[in-house]
């Protein structure tokens, strides 16, 4: 009987590091930013996952937030 | 598309504070860390100048190469972000960074240094683009969202410039020949590589060394 505890015992000790998360250098890989976003704030006009789409918005928001010589000439 | 550059426009800046306050509020920045901030020169002085300040996301970026654990990545869209899950808050970015980008929260009873914060040029981080665990480490991930920084989105003189390389210099580089006056385009040869900037002062004729 005790010797039946022990084993298990010893298992449980010996299987422990095996739960444990691997620590290795390096950064995770990150998702594109054009692949868009799981929230409710994604902005409107364009699709998420097609890069062309992404970049075209991005600029037209660009140009129209931040130029104001093309607004008031 | 280029690559994601900031410019702030020193002729436009009004020292506002509201790219700061945009930042602290759209990614809920902790007390005592300021990943954008408003320096001004010769305050008070008549002509004196402003200059929004933050995270450049430089082309050859000082942080990424001194850091020791290797946390830094460069996006597509050249944006430098970095992984809080690897980062050891040592701080070797921070006395790198010609801008004094990198920002360590002092937490706990003894104001032990965390992990280092930093402009992200509301890109996020690692994590799932939109997330909770992004937006806890990192703040909003705008760019995912088709949205540019809420810096430059809330500047309200539009001084601080934000978005594609080739978009904000051809609409700063309009707004020079316009004004007809100096560019005062602080940073953006330290932080991008220009002809001034890390080279050798010219040499004057006839002078010996």
């Amino acid at each position: 009987m005790m010797q039946r505890i022990s084993l298990i015992l010893l298992s449980v000790a010996a299987l422990t590091a095996c739960g444990e998360k691997a620590q290795t250098l390096g950064t995770k890989n990150d998702a594109t930013a054009f692949s868009g976003a799981s929230n409710a704030f994604v902005a409107p006009g364009w699709q998420a996952g097609d890069k062309n789409s992404w970049e075209q918005h991005l600029r037209a928001r660009g140009q129209y937030g931040m130029n104001d010589h093309s607004r008031a000439p | 598309m280029a690559r994601m550059k900031f410019i702030c426009d020193a002729e436009r800046c009004i020292e506002c504070n509201g790219c700061v306050t945009a930042c602290k509020n759209e990614h809920e920045v902790p007390w005592g860390v300021n990943r954008r901030r408003v320096v001004t020169l010769n305050d008070g002085v008549p002509g004196e100048k402003s200059i929004s300040v933050a995270c450049m996301h430089c082309s050859d970026a000082p942080c990424m190469a001194v850091c020791p654990v290797n946390c830094f990545y460069k996006t597509d869209e050249g944006v430098v972000l970095h992984d809080k899950d690897i980062c050891i808050g040592c701080g070797y970015c921070s006395y790198a960074c010609p801008f004094g980008a990198p920002q360590f929260p002092s937490q706990g009873t003894f104001g032990v240094r965390g992990k280092m914060d930093k402009c992200t040029f509301c890109a996020g981080g690692p994590e799932a683009n939109g997330s909770q665990a992004e937006f806890e480490k990192y703040g909003r991930n705008r760019l995912a969202e088709g949205k540019l920084p809420a810096c430059a989105e809330m500047c309200s003189t539009k001084a601080l410039l934000a978005g594609d390389g080739d978009v904000v210099a051809d609409i700063f580089r309009n707004r020079v020949v316009k004004r007809n006056k100096g560019a005062e385009v602080w940073g953006w040869g330290t932080a991008y590589g220009s002809k001034q900037a890390g080279q050798a002062p010219a040499k004057v004729e006839g002078v010996k060394k």
